[in-house]
């Protein structure tokens, strides 16, 4: 079944660039793909139940390259689970919005329903190579679809500095990967294996170079500072939907990384650095919310929160490797971690394909360039009202569940975390001005004549924010799939 | 009951909800639907004030969403449910536009409120806690066209949830100390987190009750609407801030600081907004300064664990202060103005009007019999208890609060002058008419200003005191309660017969508290942000290019190397094997192959010699024989 979800969009993706398809059965390939991605994934939680000791659903094997143990192997647990459907999500609410692509609209939707495959795969991968395989398919994927579709002047630029970022990151990450296969005895690639046997746990030295090239790999993609440059420009010059897809989805994988290999295939070198990954959290925290303040276009501004928001999840896998403070705030840290990871994809890709209407309109994203859309487009600013107060935090939507257990698991840890406290006030300030200029006043500059949003826009918003709300509203619905998961996972840190 | 008390929360949610996003197509039926959804909630909360239900939901791991009603919830839940109720009676007939968006963001802003009053666990707190800070920034900012509205929101948004930040360290605290999330939890962790708990929801509750340092938003939030203010700013949010200590009051008294402390905050900010009050030339920022200076004694008398005369003060003080925020906005609306010197003799405009407010003015003032003259001194029983200076600077606050009340009262009661409406329509077009709809809230709020006081004298307050668990706490002397009474009357006699000079433009400035948090904490985190935006663009996304630049560099000058060092050794390694075949070639020729020509030739010309022997005559063959024999002969026998 997880192989199926994972190669369905796939096959689609070859079936629609292959053939010369009409612009429209394109279209509407790609949004029943996803739709039916979405259904699958659906089914998939409803028969999901909690392995018993910590183990994986769903999972399947195939052999793939036995000279070096490696298989095709892929399952899901409580970590994983909740990002295949924020990614079945994200994606169906981006093809429903792509559905006003006129450049190419056949490649666009193979491009993005390929895509799709590798996200799917990524986070059902239970096999390093087969990780790292969708990691870099997907710094492809994305490099064409900023490369291709992207509106900035500078938009090629943008996509070769993102490729080579992410792929120079995605090179330190194999190397961590090798180091994790020649240390394990018998060699393998496999994740399960390799977290059983924790192979580096008594090499202080080797676990500390190996850890450090995973975390070198795994920053850059997620981004923590000093690795997030890349972030800005690859967002400014992406399209709405290639935006969306990489704040919701691909920086995801970064994190992802850290929970499902670095922490439980090396507890002892993760405690180590964990201070580290702690300062970083609280830094990017801290840095993020501080430069998006000072931005004056929307989209850099959102581009900038998500380094705020990255960081959260950072900051609490860091306290996760901190033995002072009780299990209980520890595991409430993680599921915070996991929980911030999912409301961050359905907030801020709702924010990003609702910028991306400011430029359909006009062109452009300046902040000062508008004014009074409360008036002019009634419905877009209340939609990015909404999705501003949800994205700071604001209780019944989602961010409110994931950053009051981040915060209360990781200062239960340690009380250094406070001081990444203000940084939730830092985001409440910079999304509030943005409102303000954006949205209050008159009418004046560029918001005179501004169509509001149409349905095809109005419409995934809608439904990412809805979702948002519901995981506020009724947060066990996602928490009780993360917790057991976040229970096993700092248990195995604490080995 | 439990059944009653969800609905309780869910059903304004609910309303409120579909009213915001239904917009301006509900503008028609959302004040009637408002007004019947704020009476069933009054229902319900009375229902639950008499059932005190305890219930709970799953919401977070270790925390769950509960809710329940004890007696300090039993008492506030109906008066802000009735407040809430006369507001939007109010409201239906004073506000003109967006009323569905209104009449949502207000339901919105209830049902937060129900929530924050039943809590029990700290995420529900905190939950509801910032849906109120939302709500009221959206209220704040309701006429969003002018801009310096949604300013004012906002300063009341980040200023209060830079408070809300003590609940999140006052969580963290919980967990690391080992108990649960739960309120009642909190007095019992151990020491170092107990403290940092308290001072958590301490700093929090100073924040939304706009106690100093916090108190500059509240001056700003008078440009919302008045019926917000009448709601938010008197009855529910900020007091809310006064109603959270009166809740954690045991956990204050669990530390030796948290008690003193919460009591001289608010006391100090008692005397000192009392003083700004009263410097005031605007009624609503009068009224405003007034809410904080009256919050200070809710605040001063959760400090000093008088809890029962805290939840008196705050119930008498909503219904007061509710009553003079909707009066004021009556005058505003009508007479489109809200400054003092032109509102002279408005009272006799609308004798209804006039009368209401007259009482709740009389009642601000501490005059007996009315309410806050009895609920103040069941505070002030308590702070005397605790130490004589702070019962004097709370009596200090209480003359304070007779001064600006009486400023009021004699102002508007004055005769009408004759050139009256030179004053009017300064700040809005005014209707010059006070509806029925207006004037009936007022009505019940000044009956309410005028009786809620019995909740802190015998025998009601005995029995609050009891549900309360305060049964302790010292009540009130006759000699104290004259006392406070003779001050009331002789502040308010001298304020008519001396008019008030100017006072000090720091006082009428909210002492300079909005200029300080500006130059102290916004420009410095703004040119903090601005400084990091340029190092972001200017030196790490340059040293990422700078390094890939650098990349390229080593890159041309390998292909440099490439070209000139290797690729041309390579080139002359090849010409140099090339000149050296042909030098081989051209020894070759030289040498080996001359002497093998030379062998070959002197092999042919022997080769011919030797064929000039065979001539073919046998006579010649004999002769080459006989030779041959004679010297075969000669050699045999010279070698033997």
């Amino acid at each position: 079944m997880l192989s199926s979800i994972i190669f369905l969009p796939l096959v689609a993706a070859a079936l629609l660039a292959v053939p010369r398809v009409p612009d429209r059965v394109a279209r509407w390939t790609w949004i029943a793909v996803t739709a039916a991605e979405v259904v699958l994934v659906g089914v998939l939680i409803a028969r999901y139940e909690t392995p018993a000791d910590g183990g994986l659903a769903f999972e399947e094997r195939a052999r793939w390259i036995p000279s070096v143990n490696s298989s095709w192997h892929v399952g899901v647990d409580g970590l994983s689970v909740p990002l295949l459907a924020l990614t079945a999500v994200v994606f169906c609410a981006c093809a429903v919005y792509g559905l006003r692509e006129d450049r190419r609209p056949r490649q666009h939707a193979a491009l993005f329903l390929a895509l799709q495959a590798t996200c799917m795969g990524l986070f059902a991968a239970q096999d390093l190579i087969v990780f790292f395989v969708f990691f870099d398919l997907s710094i492809v994927g994305m490099y064409a679809a900023i490369a291709g579709w992207g509106h900035g002047r500078d938009a090629g630029r943008s996509a070769l500095q993102f490729f080579l970022y992410t792929f120079l990151g995605s090179l330190a990450l194999l190397l961590g990967f090798i180091g994790l296969y020649l240390a394990a005895d018998p060699h393998t690639f496999d994740i399960p294996e390799l977290i059983a046997a924790a192979p580096l746990q008594d090499h202080p030295v080797a676990g500390g170079f190996v850890l450090a090239a995973l975390l070198l790999g795994l920053a850059v993609k997620t981004p923590t500072i000093p690795f997030h440059t890349w972030l800005p420009p690859a967002h400014t010059d992406a399209s709405a939907i290639g935006s969306a897809v990489l704040a919701a989805v691909l920086l995801k994988m970064g994190t992802y990384g850290f929970v499902r290999i670095a922490m439980p295939a090396m507890p002892d070198a993760w405690r180590g650095a964990a201070w580290v990954v702690l300062g970083v959290g609280i830094a990017s925290v801290l840095y993020g919310a501080l430069v998006a303040l000072a931005q004056t276009d929307a989209k850099r501004m959102i581009a900038y929160t998500s380094i705020n928001h990255m960081g959260y999840v950072v900051l609490a896998v860091g306290a996760a490797g901190l033995l002072g403070g009780g299990t209980a705030a520890r595991e409430l840290a993680v599921t915070g971690a996991v929980t911030q990871m999912v409301s961050h994809g359905l907030i801020t890709g709702a924010l990003f394909l609702l910028a991306g209407v400011l430029h359909d309109r006009t062109g452009s994203y300046a902040l000062r360039d508008y004014g009074g859309l409360a008036r002019s487009a009634p419905v877009w600013s209340g939609l990015f009202a909404v999705g501003a107060f949800a994205s700071l935090g604001i209780p019944a939507f989602s961010g409110f569940i994931a950053e009051f257990q981040v915060f209360a698991g990781s200062i239960g840890t340690t009380a250094w975390a406070a001081i990444a406290l203000p940084g939730i006030l830092i985001t409440a300030a910079l999304f509030l001005r943005a409102l303000q200029l954006l949205v209050t006043g008159l009418p004046g500059g560029r918001s005179i004549g501004f169509t509001d949003v149409r349905a095809v826009e109005a419409v995934p918003v809608t439904g990412l924010l809805l979702l948002s709300l519901a995981i506020g509203v009724l947060p066990w619905l996602l928490l009780d799939l993360i917790t057991p998961a976040s229970a096993v996972l700092v248990d195995l840190v604490g080995r | 009951m439990t059944g009653l008390l969800w609905a309780c929360a869910t059903v304004p949610a609910v309303v409120g909800a579909g009213l915001c996003v239904t917009g301006r197509r509900a503008d028609r039926v959302a004040p009637a639907l408002g007004i019947v959804t704020a009476g069933v909630v009054l229902v319900l909360s009375i229902a639950v004030a008499l059932g005190r239900p305890v219930t709970s939901a799953p919401f977070l791991p270790g925390a769950v969403f509960g809710l329940a009603v004890d007696a300090l919830a039993a008492v506030v839940l109906p008066a802000v449910a009735a407040v809430t109720l006369l507001v939007l009676l109010f409201a239906a007939a004073d506000i003109a536009g967006a009323r569905a968006r209104f009449t949502g963001l207000t339901l919105l802003f209830a049902a937060a409120v129900v929530v924050t009053v039943c809590a029990t666990t700290l995420p529900t707190l905190l939950f509801a806690w910032e849906v109120m800070g939302a709500t009221s920034y959206a209220l704040i900012g309701f006429r969003w066209q002018e801009r310096h509205r949604v300013g004012a929101g906002l300063t009341a948004f980040l200023t209060t949830r830079t408070a809300d930040l003590g609940l999140y360290l006052a969580a963290g605290a919980a967990l690391a100390g080992g108990s649960g999330l739960a309120l009642t939890d909190l007095p019992e962790l151990p020491a170092p987190w107990r403290d940092v708990a308290a001072a958590g929801l301490l700093v929090a509750a100073l924040g939304k009750a706009a106690q100093l340092p916090f108190t500059a938003w509240l001056s700003a939030a008078m440009q919302g609407p008045s019926p917000v203010s009448a709601l938010l700013h008197s009855a529910a949010m900020v007091a809310m801030g006064g109603y959270l200590l009166l809740r954690v009051a045991p956990l204050l008294g669990a530390t030796s600081w948290a008690g003193p402390t919460a009591a001289w905050v608010g006391a100090l900010t008692a005397l000192l907004l009392g003083a700004v009050a009263l410097a005031q030339r605007d009624l609503k920022q009068l009224l405003a300064a007034s809410t904080a200076a009256q919050l200070g004694f809710v605040v001063l008398g959760a400090g000093v664990a008088a809890v029962a005369g805290g939840t008196a003060h705050l119930v008498a003080h909503a219904a007061t202060k509710a009553l003079l925020f909707l009066a004021a906005g009556a005058w505003l609306t009508a007479l489109g103005t809200k400054q003092l010197p032109a509102l002279r003799g408005a009272a006799r405009r609308w004798p209804l009007v006039g009368v209401c407010a007259g009482v709740g003015a009389l009642a601000l003032a501490g005059v007996a019999p009315l309410s806050l003259w009895a609920t103040k001194d069941a505070v002030l029983a308590g702070a005397h208890e605790e130490s004589l200076a702070l019962y004097l600077v709370g009596l200090a606050a209480a003359a304070l609060s007779a001064g600006y009340a009486g400023k009021v009262l004699w102002l508007v009661w004055q005769r009408l002058p004759a050139d009256a409406d030179a004053g009017y329509d300064t700040e809005e077009e005014g209707t010059r008419e006070v509806r029925v709809l207006q004037q009936a809230p007022l009505v019940v709020l000044a009956v309410g200003a005028a009786v809620l006081g019995l909740l802190a004298l015998p025998p009601v307050a005995d029995t609050l005191r009891r549900a309360l668990g305060s049964g302790s706490t010292p009540t009130p002397g006759l000699v104290e309660l004259a006392v406070s009474a003779l001050v009331a009357v002789v502040v308010l006699l001298v304020v008519r017969i001396r008019p008030l000079q100017p006072l000090p433009g720091w006082l009428e400035g909210w002492l300079g508290l909005a200029r300080a948090t500006d130059v102290v904490v916004v420009r410095p985190v703004l040119r903090t942000a601005e400084a990091l935006a340029r190092f972001d663009d200017r030196v790490l996304a340059r040293a990422v290019t700078g390094a890939g630049r650098g990349a390229l560099r080593t890159a041309r000058a390998a292909a440099r190397f490439d070209d000139g060092v290797l690729d041309r050794a390579v080139a002359d390694s090849a010409t140099a094997g090339v000149r050296l075949a042909g030098a081989t070639g051209r020894a070759d020729l030289a040498g080996p192959d001359a002497a093998v020509r030379s062998l070959a030739a002197g092999t042919r010309w022997l080769g011919g010699w030797a064929r000039r022997t065979q001539t073919g005559q046998l006579h010649q063959y004999y002769v080459s024989a006989a030779v041959v024999l004679a010297a075969a002969l000669a050699l045999l026998l010279a070698v033997r």
